[in-house]
């Protein structure tokens, strides 16, 4: 079957992707078949979006996205760069304001969320993403809500805590869980 | 892993999207993706076309109809997981989504597209069959399909190549005394079903069954309504007995295959400790104690 469709193979046309990320617009010429994260990482250059297992597992990849009216965590190894043409996209680069950290970014800190760093991008876009669907989580429920993400050195005790923390500080704030 | 090449289409209707589909031999309806793009990427299917569906207006809704809820192809899981209408009406679903992958893959995954995935391990279908559902067809015409006849294999539906899913329409039990559950027993967060049991009953004032529903999953190659199961407990008052006869009857219309998630035999014994479990929560929650 593989062969065949090989041989039946076209060309397809190139099509314009515009969206707008951190507030910022790029707009290119893409395959179809480019994803998301590779549009991030190698057309607009923000390498903070990483990849981990490339199979839809481990949510190094998570980023925001703006659809249905709202902002959600989306995996952006299995979304295809087309698709979200025209959309807001939120990526890690984009939590800080100038100097001063987001507060998950300050709390993975200050509880030692983070080790190699590898999975923190991933980790923290989810957090935001769940915390604006439930922004009073119990310690289970930020358990469940970061289900998709997977960290190889934390053991997730201080993610958790941390999760936990910037809920805390947050909701005290009063702002939103981003600003956009 | 880069998927092969092919050719984005991006209809803004209904009728476009199957006119692309009747033009195109070689091409895949795109939702929520989180099948399909996998797929992809491992190369397992390599459409010429991808009809991506999610830029036609009007199909991401959840709709209390009374005595019906109806679902659009584009509701998302999590949709599904936080919707006041599911949690009222049809808590069974509400009870199923929060153990269908993980928050990302249930942001844009569909119900719709699950069931047309028809992936022999998946959720939706064990419940959708439990429910008696109907699921709406979009041709150049349209038909209803009843949930029983809709799954026929492994990945395999009473779908055309040339019709998308639209719509379900899930019939909402009602009687004196309602109770569901849907029980997932998984290896690890956000895995497939290693078996999955969607129970639905309803009760009389006398707490005999009235109507009831069983569906199971990843059991079978394909999902299945464990119908002889039912029977046993249709019109009695539920006792211990009873119960077992019919979490064995749904076990014994199983026909698991071995694989990394247990052998057939566990399969097959775990098929009646769920079914068991999930009769008995559905009763219990219909407040008839058993
Ligand atoms: C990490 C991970 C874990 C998962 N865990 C689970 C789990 O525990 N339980 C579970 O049930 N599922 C699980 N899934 C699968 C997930 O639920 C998918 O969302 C679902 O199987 C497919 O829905 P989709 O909308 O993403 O469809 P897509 O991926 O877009 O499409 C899947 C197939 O259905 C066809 N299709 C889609 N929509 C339509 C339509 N409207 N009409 C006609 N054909 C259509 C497509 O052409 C394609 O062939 C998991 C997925 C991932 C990536
Ligand atoms: S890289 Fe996307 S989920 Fe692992
Ligand atoms: S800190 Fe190393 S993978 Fe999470």
């Amino acid at each position: 079957m593989a062969a065949k469709k090989m041989v039946k193979q076209t060309e397809p046309a190139k099509k314009n992707v515009s969206v707008e990320i951190n507030g910022v617009k790029y707009s290119y010429d893409v395959e179809p078949r480019l994803l998301l994260v590779h549009f991030i990482r190698e057309y607009a250059g923000l390498t903070g979006t990483h990849i981990g297992c490339d199979t839809t597992n481990c949510g190094a990849c998570t980023v925001l996205m703006q659809f249905d009216g709202k902002w959600k965590a989306i995996k952006s190894c299995t979304y295809f760069a087309v698709q979200a043409n025209g959309k807001k996209i939120l990526t890690i680069e984009g939590m800080a304001k100038g100097d001063e950290l987001h507060p998950l970014q300050k709390a993975f800190w200050e509880h030692h969320g983070l080790q190699c760093g590898y999975c923190t991008p991933g980790m923290i876009m989810a957090s935001a993403g769940f915390l604006m669907i439930n922004p009073n989580p119990t310690e289970e429920e930020v358990r469940h809500g970061i289900s998709g993400n997977l960290c190889r050195c934390t053991g997730y005790v201080n993610i958790v805590k941390a999760i936990l923390a910037a809920a805390e500080e947050i909701r005290s704030s009063g702002k939103p869980v981003v600003e956009v | 892993m880069i998927p092969r090449k092919f050719e984005y289409l991006a209809p803004t209707t209904l009728a476009q999207a199957v006119s692309f589909l009747r033009k195109y031999k070689d091409a895949k309806v795109l939702s929520g993706g989180m099948s399909l793009i996998p797929m992809m990427k491992l190369r397992l299917v390599s459409p010429q076309y991808i009809v991506d569906i999610n830029n036609i207006k009007g199909l991401n809704y959840i709709k209390d109809g009374g005595r019906v809820v109806r679902i659009g192809a584009l509701a998302r899981h999590a949709d599904i997981e936080h919707s006041p209408i599911i949690k009222k009406k049809l808590p069974l679903l509400a009870e199923a989504a929060p153990q269908i992958a993980d928050m990302q893959v249930r942001n844009l995954g569909t119900f719709i597209g699950s069931l047309a995935h028809a992936d022999p391990a998946a959720d939706w279908p064990a419940s959708i069959l439990a429910l008696d559902a109907e699921l709406v067809a979009q041709g150049t015409g349209k038909r209803r399909i009843k949930a029983v006849k809709f799954f026929k294999g492994p990945f395999e539906t009473a779908l055309k190549p040339t019709e998308i899913l639209v719509e379900a329409v899930i019939p909402v039990p009602s009687g004196p005394k309602v109770g569901q559950a849907y029980l997932k027993f998984e290896r690890k967060a956000g895995d497939y079903a290693t078996v999955g049991v969607a129970a639905s009953a309803v009760l009389n004032q006398k707490n005999e069954v009235q109507s009831l529903g069983i569906g199971l999953t990843a059991v079978a190659p394909a999902p299945f309504k464990a119908t002889e199961a039912e029977e046993i407990l249709l019109g009695q008052r539920p006792t211990k007995d009873l119960i077992e006869k019919a979490a064995q009857a749904a076990a014994d219309m199983s026909d698991p295959s071995s694989d990394l998630r247990g052998s057939a035999e566990y399969k097959r014994e775990m098929a009646k400790v769920f079914t068991r479990r999930a009769l008995n929560k559905a009763f219990e929650r219909a407040g008839v104690s058993v």
